[in-house]
């Protein structure tokens, strides 16, 4: 075996992924409790936790930037390298809706929900498992997994037109519930996007893998 | 990264070849235990620069020195006798250069000169020198066999075996791979990550590629100056001079 340097520099950009990625998870778990539980620390929390993951998608940038420069990755390392470099991006939009979130918390304070939240929760659980995923499938390159987590997101969008649907109805019946109503809309487009954003990620994966965009049945 | 010892400077090393000028008040630190490439065109003194370093210019006539090189805070052509100089600052060269002698001989050889006579502790040195440039897997059951024999890629690696016989500080580097094949190349840069934990290593290179992946810090040569010097990650990502970018993109002259 030759380019023992490169390939642990690879591993350290791996690792990297990974610990941004369980950030990026730790998020959306904890806004989405914050959320539910009107805990305003919690979501200050996740709202400052922001910019360690901001940090961290800087520090991967740069040892992207520095492998290619300094180890010249042709083929599958070039796809590898290239494809962290969006994939950390997705993830950073995936965390600054967390925070969005966080910030509706703040917003709401104690303020009782017009409506039990059940598909919303459902949603985040949903959006945090497809990144999940979507990072595992980075790592072992296991196109499969990423497939999954593209199928995944129908069941977001599913979730995500009920939720419209009942807002709306909620809505018309009653007047004093816009404002929060429309809050707890952008909760569900921001969760919507993550999923798309693991979407994304899923996507880079198998391009990644294969060397192609595009139609991921294979 | 930071924090490393100085082990090789020098103070306004200019060098002539008679009327020629081809170093211009070179002023460097190199680190100790770490890899320093050179790189720059031809005829840029980087070579030239490395011969200095153990004196190998002291054979060329006309070649006329001023300025300061130190080891170890010890001026190189005042303060050592060559031979120990050269001892402590070992040399591989551009191409494979074997002894028509047996691989065991080779390696032997300067531990021989420096007055080591007895059996176990020679096949010890040629043992642990030729573990130490990946070599040893390769040639234990032929070590008796003549070194002409091995592939361009083994021979080198026996060079360097050959250099860390005699137990070295520093080993410099003469374009060690520029007749070597890819695969050897990559294994002899893979050796030079190796060996930087217990070596200073410095190594001239026409290969940029090669200078951004195995050394900590590069220096860019241009008529007989430094450009520039600096960590070999900011030197390939941004470089401080318009010369040194032009050069390292391809887009020189």
């Amino acid at each position: 075996m030759t380019r023992n340097l490169f390939d642990k520099e690879l591993e350290d950009l791996h690792n990297n992924m990974i610990k941004m990625a369980s950030l990026v998870e730790e998020s959306i778990e904890n806004t989405i409790t914050a959320l539910r539980k009107h805990d305003i620390k919690l979501a200050a929390r996740v709202f400052e936790g922001d910019d360690l993951i901001d940090e961290l998608e800087k520090t991967i940038e740069k040892q992207c930037l520095n492998l290619i420069a300094r180890q010249q990755p042709i083929a599958k390392d070039l796809r590898t390298i290239s494809a962290a470099l969006k994939i950390i991006t997705d993830m950073e939009r995936i965390a600054d809706h967390s925070s969005d979130i966080a910030e509706i918390t703040m917003r709401l304070g104690n303020e009782k929900f017009i409506k039990p939240l059940v598909d919303i929760p459902k949603m985040a659980e949903c959006a945090k498992i497809m990144v999940n995923k979507s990072i595992d499938a980075y790592i072992s390159q296991d196109v499969e997994l990423a497939r999954a987590v593209y199928h995944s997101d129908d069941e977001v969008d599913d979730l995500f037109s009920r939720i419209i649907l009942d807002l709306t109805v909620i809505m018309k019946n009653n007047a004093k519930t816009i404002d929060q109503a429309i809050n707890l809309l952008f909760v569900a487009k921001y969760l919507e996007r993550m999923a798309d954003h693991a979407t994304n990620i899923g996507e880079w994966v198998i391009y990644n893998v294969t060397g192609e965009h595009g139609v991921l049945e294979g | 990264m930071d924090n490393a010892q100085i082990k090789i400077h020098t103070k306004d090393l200019n060098l002539f070849y008679g009327d020629n000028q081809a170093l211009k008040s070179v002023n460097i630190q190199v680190e100790e235990k770490r890899v320093t490439a050179l790189i720059g065109p031809s005829g840029c003194g980087k070579s030239t620069f490395l011969k200095t370093l153990n004196r190998m210019n002291d054979l060329i006539p006309y070649v006329k020195i001023h300025g300061e090189i130190y080891l170890d805070n010890l001026n190189c052509y005042q303060d050592y006798d060559i031979v120990e100089l050269r001892k402590r600052v070992g040399m591989v060269f551009q191409k494979p250069n074997p002894f028509p002698m047996s691989i065991y001989d080779n390696i032997a050889y300067g531990p021989r000169v420096h007055g080591l006579k007895a059996k176990a502790a020679l096949h010890d040195i040629v043992e642990r020198s030729l573990r130490k440039a990946a070599l040893w897997e390769e040639v234990k059951d032929r070590l008796k066999h003549s070194a002409l024999g091995l592939s361009g890629g083994q021979q080198q690696r026996l060079c360097i075996a050959r250099v860390l016989a005699v137990e070295p500080e520093v080993v410099l580097m003469d374009e060690p791979t520029s007749a070597l094949d890819p695969m050897a190349t990559l294994k002899i840069e893979d050796l030079v990550q190796e060996l930087k934990s217990n070596y200073t290593i410095i190594i001239v290179t026409h290969n940029m590629q090669q200078a951004a992946r195995t050394s900590d810090r590069t220096a860019f040569f241009l008529h007989g100056e430094i450009v520039e010097y600096g960590a070999t990650e900011k030197i390939f990502n941004v470089p401080k001079d318009k010369r040194t970018e032009d050069y390292i993109t391809g887009r020189f002259g």
